[in-house]
């Protein structure tokens, strides 16, 4: 018996194309896209459950994401052009695997979990911990398929923003983009999630600026602007011919936390 | 070969169909609709948009199985009776097409805009044809053709 080698289809946008320059090869393809349950936005009281083929047009039109994960809504609106929203969905985001993916890096900032089935059955893993190198997945979508995207809705008072460079505002891909996770107890910074790309083989977490942020008051705009330096620190963008010199990159990682964090502890009010 | 039932242009349609190839390709060739136009064949240009239920898509990137079940809408199903589109009159009367190969995929995108949306602003005009690249008109010609096409359709339902 010969087995067919098939193959996870959502938008195609990325799929597609690898089929037709070679890179890659299948005998089936199984389209998702037009799966019901994948295709929902479910706001509960203490998360919010994204099917995987939402596109990313949904999730920016979406009056309750835009409310509640702006960080998420501008990630997804800054993808392509409104052709490529319109089919592109979050689970294909996800697995293509590309570390500045537009709402990925809005998704670890809000610690997003994946919940991934096979026919042994299913789990739920961080999505920080999906990505294996640039353009490679720890999700075989030969042999898994990624079914909701869940957001746990923090407990304390909490804000998020997202930021993007790019050489125009549509389809072109960031030169650096950025996004933050603030939450506080009601007076001090409890918690704070900082991701920039792409300056690492995966979406990077600015660890020690968010360490530093953690007692801090969100007000503080000299703090916000200290973790902002603190990220730049920590943050290794290569020189690329494409999007920029690792210097000049370097100085854009500093500036996008900044306004990140200056519009997250804005809209804490 | 598979097969393929959608709706083009108003009219259900039943072709076999090799499935590794594009939406577009099908449209040129086997429906013969020409209006659809292939430029990069990458998702970057917007010259085969086609509507999607009502949505604009770039037909390059579009496995063909994936209109199964769905309606198509092409630049020819605009006209009615022989009258062109208000939206294509406009077109004409803003001086907003000159060799006219970005045309089709744009006239479609101000459709879907105008469609959800019919007294658009600037900024949501751009937005909405952010994905076109147009090599002739310098693009400004497109919000005067927006405008008129929302005057135009305003002034038909009243
Ligand atoms: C012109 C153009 C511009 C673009 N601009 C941007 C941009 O600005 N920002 C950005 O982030 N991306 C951009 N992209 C890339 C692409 O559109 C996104 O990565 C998109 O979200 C991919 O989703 P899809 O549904 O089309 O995935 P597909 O192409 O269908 O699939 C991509 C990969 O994911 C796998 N897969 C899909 N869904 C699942 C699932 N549920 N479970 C398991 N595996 C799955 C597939 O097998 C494949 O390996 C652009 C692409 C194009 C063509
Ligand atoms: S030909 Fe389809 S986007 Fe260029
Ligand atoms: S009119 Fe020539 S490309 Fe737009």
């Amino acid at each position: 018996m010969t087995t067919k080698r098939g193959r996870v289809l959502a938008g195609g946008t990325d799929l597609f194309l690898w089929l037709k320059s070679g890179k890659a090869d299948v005998d089936v393809l199984v389209d998702v896209s037009a799966i019901e349950a994948l295709r929902t936005i479910d706001v509960r009281d203490d998360q919010v459950v994204f099917g995987a083929a939402v596109t990313h047009a949904e999730v920016a039109a979406h009056r309750e994401i835009k409310a509640l994960f702006p960080a998420l809504a501008d990630g997804c609106r800054s993808v392509g052009s409104p052709q490529i929203r319109n089919v592109a969905t979050l689970g294909g985001n996800i697995v293509s695997a590309q570390p500045a993916a537009d709402s990925v890096v809005p998704f670890v900032a809000l610690d997003a979990q994946c919940e991934i089935a096979s026919s042994s059955g299913t789990r739920v893993v961080p999505l920080e911990e999906l990505y294996e190198g640039v353009g490679k997945s720890r999700v075989d979508a030969t042999k898994e398929i990624i079914t909701k995207i869940i957001v746990k809705r923090p407990d304390g008072p909490s804000a998020n923003a997202y930021s993007r460079i790019s050489p125009r505002e549509a389809m072109s891909l960031p030169v650096v983009n950025a996004a933050s996770l603030i939450v506080t107890d009601g007076k001090v910074i409890v918690e704070a999630r900082i991701v920039t790309a792409p300056v690492a083989t995966t979406p990077f977490r600015a660890k020690r600026a968010e360490a530093f942020l953690v007692g801090k008051n969100p007000s503080s705009l000299g703090d916000l602007a200290e973790a902002a330096s603190i990220a730049q620190d920590e943050a290794r963008p290569r020189d690329s011919l494409v999007r920029g010199s690792g210097e000049y990159r370097k100085i854009l990682v500093k500036d996008l936390v900044e306004m990140t964090l200056y519009r997250a502890a804005e809209r804490l009010g | 070969m598979q097969e393929l039932n959608c709706v083009v242009n108003g009219k259900e349609v039943t072709l076999r169909v090799d499935p590794t190839r594009n939406l577009v390709d099908v449209l040129r060739r086997d429906l013969k609709l020409t209006g659809v136009k292939v430029g990069c064949e990458e998702g970057e240009c917007g010259a085969c948009t086609v509507l999607f239920d009502g949505k604009p898509v770039n037909s390059c990137i579009i496995p063909v199985m994936k209109a199964q079940g769905r309606h198509v809408i092409t630049i020819e199903g605009l006209a009615q009776d022989g009258e062109l589109d208000p939206i294509q009159e406009a077109f004409i009367e803003a001086g907003a097409i000159q060799c006219g190969f970005c045309t089709p995929g744009v006239v479609l995108s101000a459709k879907a805009l105008l469609d959800e949306n019919p007294d658009p602003d600037k900024e949501e005009i751009c937005e909405a044809l952010s994905g076109h690249l147009c090599r002739c008109t310098g693009y400004l010609q497109f919000y005067d053709a927006l405008k008129i096409a929302a005057e135009k359709i305003a002034a038909r339902k009243a």
